[in-house]
């Protein structure tokens, strides 16, 4: 019979008995699933639509990003919110793909222990963010936030921020040479209105908000930054001005002229 | 040739040095910390190599070849079993506490370094990678010189996997104390860490395949291809998740080379399959051993083995994008992922069958043996997470499931009930063989530990059901007005009763585990308890066996 026949010819005791080719075929065999996955991610346009608005971090924000990793917040805020009425209705417009395209890494999470954070970015006052950080409690009796007083007391040390947005340039972020340049001055720029160079950060940086964000016009802190970043979350992209597109790419619906 | 020694120690010394230099030009205090503690292991290398010297294995080159090819080299997996014990208990101690954390915030301590942030990834990874990945080395070592019937290929290399690993896990750890991480989930080592990691797993990947080489058996046993597969796929998820470009070489900060919705699904493509290889196939391979082993009978079907490994391993890597149902992730992956994750149910079920199915003629010892009872307890787990896994994994569960406390007890049936419970096993089956006495200190408190850990997991696992399926419906539950009912803060505040309940299960575990710690430094200080028996059942070697199939009349 055929099947016997074939059996002769192959048999799993060849690879039993041969590392080289057991490792190498489960290597190849591991591999597929992630080249058919991931790999068109890469290539395929629509995968991430553009739309206006998008802009990368000042670095003030990216400190705060940089903060918000370093303190874990991915291990109970999501910034990812689903396409639900529910969702939608609690956190604003759902997530789009453009909008974490110069997230390095992403920072969607797995988790709400707390809410969705994709949207909080002009929801609160600085005040609240300030009092909420420093105590919880404080403002939401029934949150189980860990409190973060201690950023309100460190001066933000960035290190030199020109290799932080370096780096981000050569894995693809648009910062320009000029902004390269300015990433240190920038982030004094953004936290104190008085230090000057607002309007240059603000060309360089469209819909930057420049403002003392922790309440001590004196220095700049961690609570400075963090806040900047939280408060920028979800307001670059005109998600009003988005839709339009999507309803390009959707079945066009029926006419709705009545009154 | 005392000019290998010499050299060898010259090596590690310039090595400290440069860690020091490293530390003196750090641009931030981690960095600095981290270097220090390099340095600092490279000269206790440095004093082991000099004090310690066997001048006769420096005569005999560099690959020092064994002394005695007669008996096995298990000093390493001594090391692992005693490792593996030393971050279970501080993994799931920090498991604890941060579960406590969730239900009393006040135990944050208003200190930076124990707020829940960031000992959540202590936890993750001291459970995941320090204990499972001891419990890996330790017993990939042991396996691999037992179904091949020849030592450890590399003997030093494999002592350097061993403290290479462990100094790994002690970067990371401190690194996530101090705020330094990539912020990837259970991939949060920075860049130097994950360097480091890299090159101590290619020399694990030469001391498994150099064993296998060396073989005196013809075939390779089922239990090396999982762990073979275990070790390449992880080598190839770790370089390509955590490709990074770091802002300063002398820093801890890096920016991951990947953004967004591609970074998304690299993150959860390592993710999942962290899970599936790191957790699933290294523990299967365990399964393959110790199972058969400690139930004295061969594994159930060969035939199973090999179409569910090629199927398991094919599989697996395909199911990343059920972690990312309803995001901005392009429809098709989401899809692809949901449906390779429903098939996945089989193939890991083939695993179940065949551990379980081993058991044919042996189930008597369920009764009478506490060990054998810990494995069946393990696949009775493995079967029921890998069934839940490919529930959640539809979409219209996964609607409501995701972002809730139901994947918690998910991931932690799997973990306490799969990982834990098969580890336990094989700690117990190792220790009276590997340190060379009868028995165990007391078999009784194998039994207690067996069912404080059982009854551990119901209590985690039940109250994290009710507690997400509870979250899942207060998000989404409207009024009659034509609004959300439930505020987030009033989902948050429902919970407190399940942290209680999860906090009480995880505790029951742990001082489960800490019974076993117990009971296994009783062994190697050579006590043994005087005890009655488990059960007093008479046994008849006869009539052991399968029952073999009879033709119809």
């Amino acid at each position: 019979m055929a099947s016997e026949k074939a059996a002769k010819r192959f048999s799993h005791k060849r690879i039993e008995r041969n590392v080289t080719l057991l490792g190498a075929l489960a290597l190849i065999t591991v591999t597929i699933g992630g080249i058919v996955e991931i790999a068109p991610l890469f290539w395929i346009d629509n995968t991430v639509e553009k739309v206006d608005g998008m802009r990368p971090y000042t670095p003030l924000e990216l400190a705060g990003r940089n903060i918000y990793m370093r303190e874990g917040c991915y291990t109970c805020h999501s910034q990812m919110i689903r396409p639900f009425r529910d969702e939608v209705e609690r956190y604003g417009h759902y997530s789009l793909a453009a909008e974490s395209m110069y997230d390095h890494p992403f920072q969607w999470g797995s988790k709400r222990t707390g809410p969705d954070l994709a949207r909080v970015g002009g929801r609160y006052s600085d005040e609240w963010h300030r009092a909420h950080l420093i105590d919880p409690r404080a403002v939401v009796p029934e949150s189980i936030m860990p409190p973060y007083a201690f950023l309100a007391e460190r001066d933000l040390k960035t290190g030199d921020m020109r290799g932080d947005l370096t780096a981000l340039s050569r894995l693809g972020v648009p910062y320009s040479k000029a902004s390269i340049a300015a990433a240190n001055d920038d982030v004094k720029a953004q936290a104190d209105p008085d230090a000057g160079g607002a309007a240059e950060l603000q060309k360089r940086y469209p819909k930057a908000q420049v403002r003392d964000f922790d309440g001590d016009p004196a220095r700049i802190t961690e609570m400075d930054a963090l806040v900047a970043y939280l408060q920028m979350l979800g307001t670059l992209v005109d998600v009003d001005k988005a839709a339009p597109q999507e309803q390009a790419a959707a079945p066009a619906p029926t006419a709705e002229k009545a009154p | 040739m005392i000019d290998g020694l010499v050299f060898k120690a010259g090596g590690w010394l310039a090595l400290a040095l440069l860690a020091l230099v490293a530390a003196a030009l750090a641009v931030d205090a981690p960095f600095a910390v981290h270097m220090v503690i390099v340095a600092v292991a490279c000269l206790t290398a440095l004093w082991f190599a000099v004090s310690r010297a066997d001048y006769g294995v420096a005569a005999r080159g560099v690959l020092q070849s064994p002394a005695d090819e007669r008996v096995y080299d298990d000093d390493p997996i001594r090391w692992g079993v005693i490792a593996t014990l030393f971050w279970g208990v501080a993994g799931m101690a920090a498991g604890l506490f941060i579960a406590l954390q969730l239900a009393f915030p006040a135990l944050n301590l208003n200190l930076e370094y124990t707020t829940f942030g960031r000992l959540r990834p202590l936890h993750t990874s001291a459970v995941i990678f320090a204990f499972g990945g001891n419990a890996l080395i330790a017993t990939s070592y042991y396996v691999v010189q037992r179904t091949c019937r020849a030592r450890l290929a590399f003997p030093t290399l494999a002592r350097f996997v061993f403290w290479g690993y462990q100094l790994f896990i002690v970067l990371a750890a401190t690194g996530y104390l101090m705020g330094v991480t990539a912020a990837k989930e259970y991939a949060e080592p920075e860049w130097y860490v994950d360097l480091w990691l890299t090159i101590v797993w290619v020399a694990y990947l030469v001391v498994f395949v150099g064993t296998i080489v060396k073989r005196r058996e013809p075939h390779i046993y089922v239990a090396n291809w999982f762990y073979l597969s275990f070790i390449i796929t992880i080598a190839m998820l770790h370089i390509v998740n955590n490709l990074a470009l770091p802002a300063s070489l002398l820093g801890s900060k890096s920016y991951a080379a990947f953004a967004g919705v591609q970074d998304a699904l690299t993150q959860w493509w390592y993710g999942h399959n962290a899970v599936g290889f790191f957790l699933t196939a290294g523990f299967l391979a365990m399964m393959y051993y110790f199972v058969p082993k400690q139930a004295e009978r061969p594994v159930y079907s060969y035939r199973l083995s090999i179409l569910h490994f090629w199927s398991l391993i094919f599989l697996y890597i395909w199911a990343g994008p059920h972690h990312l149902h309803y995001t901005a992730l392009p429809d098709w992956a989401q899809t692809l992922g949901m449906v390779f994750s429903i098939i996945l149910w089989m193939p890991s079920w083939g695993g179940m069958i065949n551990g379980l199915m081993t058991l044919n003629g042996a189930w008597d010892k369920i009764r009478t043996d506490p060990i054998i009872r810990m494995m069946v307890m393990a696949l009775a787990f493995y079967g029921m997470s890998t069934f839940e896994g490919p529930m959640m994994s539809i979409k219209w569960v996964n609607s409501m499931s995701h972002y809730t406390d139901w994947t918690i007890g998910h991931v932690h049936s799997g973990a306490l009930g799969w990982n834990g419970m098969i580890t336990f096993a094989c700690v117990y089956y190792l220790v009276p063989r590997l340190w060379g006495r009868p028995r165990l200190y007391s078999l009784r408190l194998v039994n207690w530990h067996f069912w404080l850990a059982t009854v551990g997991i119901v209590f985690y696992a039940a109250s994290m059901w009710v507690a997400g399926i509870m979250q899942g419906l207060m998000w989404r539950e409207y009024g009659a007005d034509g609004y959300l009912v439930y505020s987030f803060v009033e989902s948050v505040a429902a919970m407190h009763p399940m942290y209680l309940i999860r906090a009480a299960g995880g505790a029951m575990y742990l001082a489960g585990f800490l019974i076993m710690v117990f009971n296994v430094w009783a062994t190697l200080s050579g006590r043994v308890r005087a005890e009655k028996p488990m059960t007093e059942t008479p046994y008849n070697a006869a009539a052991d066996r399968p029952l073999a199939p009879v033709p119809a009349e």
